[in-house]
């Protein structure tokens, strides 16, 4: 776990880009999960405004990320609703391709696909899914490319570039498909130190243009400067959420207390 | 920082010229700093090492004088059949070489009509132009099943004849080479994809589908494949209404496919659970729809990593089909088995079975070399 407190924390707070005009970008209402008999999600209640930036917090096992694979489906849940876009996710496979076309996902291991090249990961997607042709797609992949400070490396294989080159390579993918919703999922925990501010930069840029982001990480210094709300979850439930500065500053329960003491102590 | 620089390059030239260019010494590096390693590192090593090479030796030359010096690479024939006394007289000295000048039409087109052996003779260049053609990526797009329709097309013509002025030859007189190479091709080019949809199915989520795959698989791979070529040509016919009839090299060559599909199948699978699921995930998060994700992101990752395994089963089949001759299907080794059953040939099994060895051997080789460099080739974008 690795944790920036300072330099961005430094930072002013993005002004929030959060619409209250319009339906919410995600509902998730009493949503309930178990891996066999273990309860891993437990009436789990969130309501994301569009163009809301959602910083999502807790210890390892805490349902953080099965939460956020729920979104996409990439997890099913068992009890509850899950509304996206207006759409609800259900077994039907269209409306859930629907959906993963205006849900970005960026993953941990990046998951870049690295048979193909760069530019090849970034144009696959909106060829195929979009149906974009190819003249455009390659412009649009060049556009995010260079949005994430890397167009250079356009015709390398993933294998060819560092990790947090390659994360940026896995946003700007993500973008390519012009996703009205993204999903981070621990982007910079496998990143060695020097690489998370790169990838973060990028995030935060992300965020000043206004996109809803669901995000699962351990940057407070990210969460302090662009969160409009932080999400603590603890044992499949979510704990205590707020504004950045009262939730860190002001913890309610024993539960967050110790989460935030323990992350500072490792530091 | 440049000042330091500077000095420290500075004195470089002088002290090169001071101490004169070395070079590692002879013993370290290059072709006899390997001999003194890897032969004569110790007293027991150069032991071994000039047994070995005494034996190397003697044995090739005692093969030369075989294959070369002493052979005999042809004999009179008279209107009595071939001459053979010269052969043997050899005692095995020297190879009669002169079986395969005889017999080399009848080992590659069995008892195909002697005077249509141009026709065989043309299929099987077809079928080594195919062979080529295909190896090449720069043939690698949709019009190269055009052309496998269109040579196997030409080919079947050709075999079948009866039409085109073509006089019809059935089925039961094709026989050498050709047959090895249609049962093989067809074999591998049909069992291939069946065996990807196979893998596929067995890691399908629909469990009709899955059981389906896991049952056939399983019942398949638990039988001999000559079996399997005794039921397809045995008990087959018994099921099918009177009268019918299939073409007995066809349903050799169904019992085949099927066999190595079935083996193609868990190599393939192999190499589907060998990705990571991260790459499924990815390919999902952005709703590619099945048949694209296993297409773009899956086969082609998944097949990469498993081209030894694969090659290895294909070389595996490409001899396999030699086992039709348990149903009389006249293929390459039976044919060289049935040119030596004449009375005046007979001993001279080694020089025809070397000669279709090596046969064999250059179509298997082949694949294996071209696997390696084609291994090599899909797989740099793992080199960083």
């Amino acid at each position: 776990m690795s944790t920036t407190m300072d330099p961005a924390g430094a930072a002013p707070h993005l002004a929030s880009a959060a619409r209250t005009d319009a339906p919410p970008a995600i509902v998730l209402d009493k949503v309930n999960k178990w891996y066999g008999s273990m309860h891993v999600l437990r009436d789990v209640t969130l309501s994301v405004a569009t163009g809301e930036r959602v910083v999502v917090c807790g210890p390892s096992g805490s349902g953080k990320s099965t939460m956020i694979r729920c979104i996409n489906r990439l997890e099913q849940h068992q009890e509850g609703r899950i509304i996206v876009d207006n759409m609800e996710l259900t077994d039907d496979t269209r409306s859930l391709d629907a959906i993963r076309r205006e849900v970005g996902m960026v993953f941990q291991s990046f998951n870049l696909f690295p048979h193909l090249t760069i530019l090849e990961n970034c144009t696959l997607a909106p060829i195929w899914v979009r149906h974009m042709p190819k003249k455009e797609a390659d412009e649009l992949a060049m556009h995010y490319l260079s949005r994430v400070k890397i167009p250079e490396q356009a015709n390398k294989y993933p294998g060819q570039l560092s990790g947090g080159q390659q994360q940026r390579v896995a946003i700007a993918r993500a973008l390519c498909m012009k996703p009205k919703i993204m999903l981070f999922d621990e982007p910079t925990s496998a990143l060695d130190p020097e690489m998370i501010k790169e990838v973060l930069d990028t995030m935060v840029g992300l965020a000043e243009d206004g996109m809803t982001m669901v995000c699962v990480t351990h940057e407070m210094g990210f969460a302090r400067q662009v969160a409009d709300r932080v999400v603590f979850m603890d044992r499949g439930e979510i704990v205590e959420s707020g504004v950045p500065e009262q939730l860190f500053n002001d913890p309610k329960t024993d539960r967050l207390k110790t989460f935030l003491s323990q992350i500072l102590r490792g530091h | 920082m440049a000042e330091i620089t500077a000095e420290a390059t500075a004195p470089r030239p002088a002290q090169d010229a001071e101490l004169g260019h070395r070079r590692p010494p002879l013993l370290a590096v290059g072709p006899l700093a390997w001999a003194k390693a890897n032969l004569f590192s110790s007293w027991i090593s150069t032991a071994v090492t000039l047994a070995l090479g005494y034996l190397l030796v003697r044995w090739t030359m005692g093969f030369i004088d075989w294959a070369f010096i002493n052979a005999i690479w042809s004999v009179p024939v008279t209107p009595q059949g071939a001459q053979t006394q010269a052969c043997r007289a050899l005692g095995g000295t020297g190879a009669c070489w002169a079986v395969v000048t005889e017999k080399h039409r009848f080992i590659l087109f069995g008892t195909y009509p002697y005077e249509e052996h141009w026709r065989p003779a043309i299929c099987v260049l077809l079928f080594i132009g195919l062979y080529i053609v295909s190896a090449m990526r720069r043939f690698w797009r949709p019009a190269l099943a055009l052309i496998w329709l269109a040579t196997l097309a030409v080919i079947g013509v050709l075999m079948w004849g009866g039409m085109l002025g073509l006089s019809y030859v059935p089925q039961e007189r094709w026989g050498g080479l050709v047959i090895t190479l249609i049962l093989a091709t067809f074999g591998i080019a049909l069992a291939f994809p069946l065996s990807i949809l196979v893998a596929l199915g067995r890691r399908s989520s629909m469990p009709a589908i899955k059981t389906l795959c896991v049952l056939y698989v399983e019942l398949i791979r638990g039988v001999p494949l000559i079996s399997l070529l005794f039921m397809a040509s045995v008990m087959f016919p018994l099921f099918l209404p009177e009268g019918m009839n299939i073409d007995k090299l066809l349903r050799a060559q169904i019992a085949i496919i099927l066999f190595a599909a079935a083996y193609l199948a868990e190599v393939v699978r192999a190499g589907l659970q060998a990705l990571p699921r991260g790459q499924y995930e990815a390919a999902d998060a952005l709703g590619l729809t099945y048949w694209q994700k296993t297409g773009f992101i899956i086969l082609p990752q998944a097949l990469r990593l498993v081209i030894p395994p694969l090659v290895n089963t294909f070389i595996g089949f490409f001899k396999d089909t030699s086992l039709v001759l348990i149903i009389g299907i006249f293929d390459l080794l039976t044919a060289g088995k049935t040119a030596i059953v004449e009375p005046a040939w007979q001993g001279f099994g080694i020089e025809i079975y070397v000669t279709v060895g090596l046969i064999y051997f250059v179509f298997c080789f082949a694949m294996s070399r071209y696997s390696q460099g084609l291994e090599a080739e899909l797989n740099r974008h793992r080199v960083r």
